[in-house]
């Protein structure tokens, strides 16, 4: 959902993310600086090879809660606009499931709230991960 | 009241569909639909952790369901 009169751009897409754009929609005349992050998919975990990962999303709800840290984040930071991306589906190596793009006058609110961002999403909204190994396949964090 | 539970992630794997009918007492509340799941599914009990969602906010164990509220298991979520 692109919304160009909105500071605050959500979107869950089983397409591929692309960061130029994420980075481009953030950039404001006021803004100083933009600050990025990228998440990628690793090719390992506790030495584990990981072959693929699979995210599943509850749309509506994890729409919402995105919403909510973005909202969270423009009240204890003085910023221009943010940006959160989450892509489903089946990514392999090296493809990009999350892009968090914020921009702000200066550059200490754009980093300080694009970790808080990353961070807040890792734990609130609802999307699951499940890793693929060689020998077997596990949702991430279900079981102690 | 009947009520569907939707399903995502393990719990979609320990309930093998990605919703399921419950049958609740009418206002019942989030702790008792927690308790009849877990008779019902056992494996519920060995997650680390899982949160009940009601039309899509997470509830507290004490709020109440009614008949036609969208009602989600929600396991230890992992995105980003």
């Amino acid at each position: 959902m692109i919304m160009s009169s909105s500071p605050i751009n959500i979107l869950i897409t089983d397409e591929p993310l692309d960061v130029t754009n994420c980075s481009q929609w953030v950039m404001a005349p006021e803004s100083g600086g933009i600050n990025v992050f990228i998440g990628t998919v690793r090719n390992a975990t506790k030495g584990r090879t990981v072959l693929r990962l699979e995210f599943e999303a509850y749309q509506t709800m994890a729409m919402r809660e995105m919403e909510k840290i973005a909202i969270a984040a423009f009240e204890q930071w003085p910023l221009q606009k943010v940006l959160i991306h989450h892509r489903t589906g089946v990514l392999q190596v090296g493809e990009i499931p999350v892009i968090i793009a914020v921009s702000a006058a200066h550059r200490d609110a754009a980093f300080t709230a694009c970790r808080y961002i990353i961070d807040t999403l890792k734990q609130t909204v609802p999307i699951w991960k499940k890793e693929f190994f060689e020998d077997g396949e596990v949702w991430v964090a279900a079981h102690p | 009241m009947t009520i569907t539970v939707l399903a995502f992630g393990v719990a979609k794997d320990i309930f093998n569909a990605p919703s399921i009918q419950l049958e609740l007492v009418n206002d019942a509340t989030v702790m008792s639909l927690k308790y009849t799941l877990e008779q019902q599914y056992p494996r519920l009990k060995q997650l680390s952790s899982y949160l009940i969602a009601i039309n899509n906010e997470y509830a507290l164990p004490e709020d109440y369901i009614h008949q036609r509220d969208e009602v989600a298991i929600i396991p230890p979520v992992s995105g980003g």
